[in-house]
């Protein structure tokens, strides 16, 4: 009797060990989650909440480098980084983002700066769209909607940072995170299917030093701490545009 | 009696700990809870009904679209992405067919009934990764019958020979 007995309570104590050893791999993956508690989930929705938004210090982005602009072709699979768009002009094919270098001609003063979609608050070009294929996002990103785009670029006539392309001629093997293609226009999307992923953007990636991104919304990132501290400039700010993308040292 | 009670209370707390713990431990505790489902399982189809599927992919698609773009919501389920992934079959050679080509999972119908399509002028035509699989199952999703077992099938051996065998994972 008693040895029946200490089997089943073998039998029994191993049952509930395991039972105890399921339960808390069950709990296991919930404290995961609540380290991540901030991030959106992929069903939500974005919000006003945040506005994203980049910071550039001009200082520290140097001359001749390009590593920004190779970054977002490589992401985004545009310029050299694609062989597509072979039979349009150089100032026709797709420009994303690019160097600009500006001299001041009393002081001979150089400034680089990479220049691409402002993301601007009261975006001209989200005014002018005929169909509402130009659009923001509630976080502030200014899209392209290419499903109703008719390529009338009305859109790249109003941006007054020149930051708009269109493409001319058909394209093969896009990437699968920047879907593109002929007759539509298209623009910087702040990598929006990596902020969605709770990701930065592949220029700010490439160039941690010179460009920092963040909530402009929210005063503890670190995009807003510098801007408080150091401040930052729009380009074109007459327009009172109120930009996401802001520079240093302009 | 008590021991009775003592049992229930047993049986309760042993019912609680199975039904938290079904998903997280097929892995480590084999024989005990079932094995969850493999990525597009087909026993439901891989996002509705075959029937439905076929009926109303457009729909669904469409209504996901706006939401992706417009809203920032990135469920897999109704994806464009993700369709490609998991629907596109690879030729003998391994490659991928480009949409237009018959072998192409939307292209084979479409050209079929002559529905001209917009979706590859912009999205990409076939998986980024080119070693990506989905669980194929055999016997429970008629479409992987049909082109596992037809004569015309285009799919690399190792591709048929898990179709035939289930999925090992």
């Amino acid at each position: 009797m008693n040895t029946k007995n200490e089997l089943n309570n073998q039998a029994r104590r191993n049952f509930i060990g395991k039972i105890a050893g399921v339960t808390g791999l069950a709990l296991a993956p919930g404290f995961v989650l609540h380290q991540v508690a901030n991030a959106k989930a992929p069903e939500d929705a974005v919000t006003n909440k945040v506005r994203w938004g980049i910071l550039i210090n001009t200082n520290k982005c140097a001359t001749g480098c390009n590593d920004c602009v190779s970054a977002c072709e490589k992401e985004n699979a545009w310029g050299s980084a694609s062989d597509n768009e072979s039979h349009s002009a150089k100032e026709q094919k797709a420009q994303w983002i690019r160097k600009v270098t500006l001299t001041d001609k009393q002081t001979g003063y150089v400034n680089s700066l990479p220049l691409m979609c402002q993301h601007c608050e009261t975006a001209p070009c989200v005014d002018v769209c005929p169909t509402g294929a130009s659009m923001k996002r509630e976080d502030g990103i200014v899209l392209v909607d290419k499903h109703i785009c008719i390529g009338c670029r009305y859109c790249m006539m109003a941006c007054p940072y020149k930051a708009r392309s269109f493409i001319h001629e058909e394209l093969k093997n896009q990437s699968v995170n920047a879907p593109r293609g002929l007759g539509t226009v298209e623009s910087c999307t702040m990598c929006v299917h990596r902020i969605d992923n709770d990701g930065t953007p592949a220029c700010v990636e490439a160039c941690s030093s010179a460009m920092t991104f963040g909530d402009l919304n929210d005063a503890s990132s670190k995009i807003s701490i510098e801007l408080k501290q150091n401040g930052g400039e729009q380009i074109r700010a007459d327009l009172g545009l109120n930009t996401g993308v802001r520079y240093q040292g302009i | 009696m008590l021991f009775r009670a003592i049992n229930l209370k047993l049986f309760v707390l042993v019912l609680a700990g199975l039904t938290i713990a079904l998903p997280v431990t097929a892995d480590n505790f084999e024989g005990i809870v079932p094995p969850p489902k493999a990525k597009a399982s087909e026993i439901n189809g891989c996002v509705a009904p075959v029937e439905d599927m076929r009926k109303n992919h457009m729909e669904k698609m469409l209504h996901q679209r706006d939401k992706t773009l417009r809203e920032g919501v990135r469920t897999k389920q109704h994806s464009i992405a993700e369709c490609v992934n998991c629907h596109i079959t690879p030729k003998k050679d391994g490659s991928y067919a480009n949409f237009g080509e018959n072998e192409h999972f939307c292209s084979s119908c479409h050209n079929y009934a002559a529905v001209s399509i917009d979706c590859f002028e912009c999205h990409r035509d076939k998986p980024e990764k080119l070693d990506y699989k989905h669980s194929q199952i055999k016997n429970t999703n008629p479409h992987h019958n049909d082109i596992a077992f037809s004569e015309k099938n285009t799919q690399t051996t190792e591709t048929l020979d898990t179709i035939k065998s289930g999925d090992s994972k």
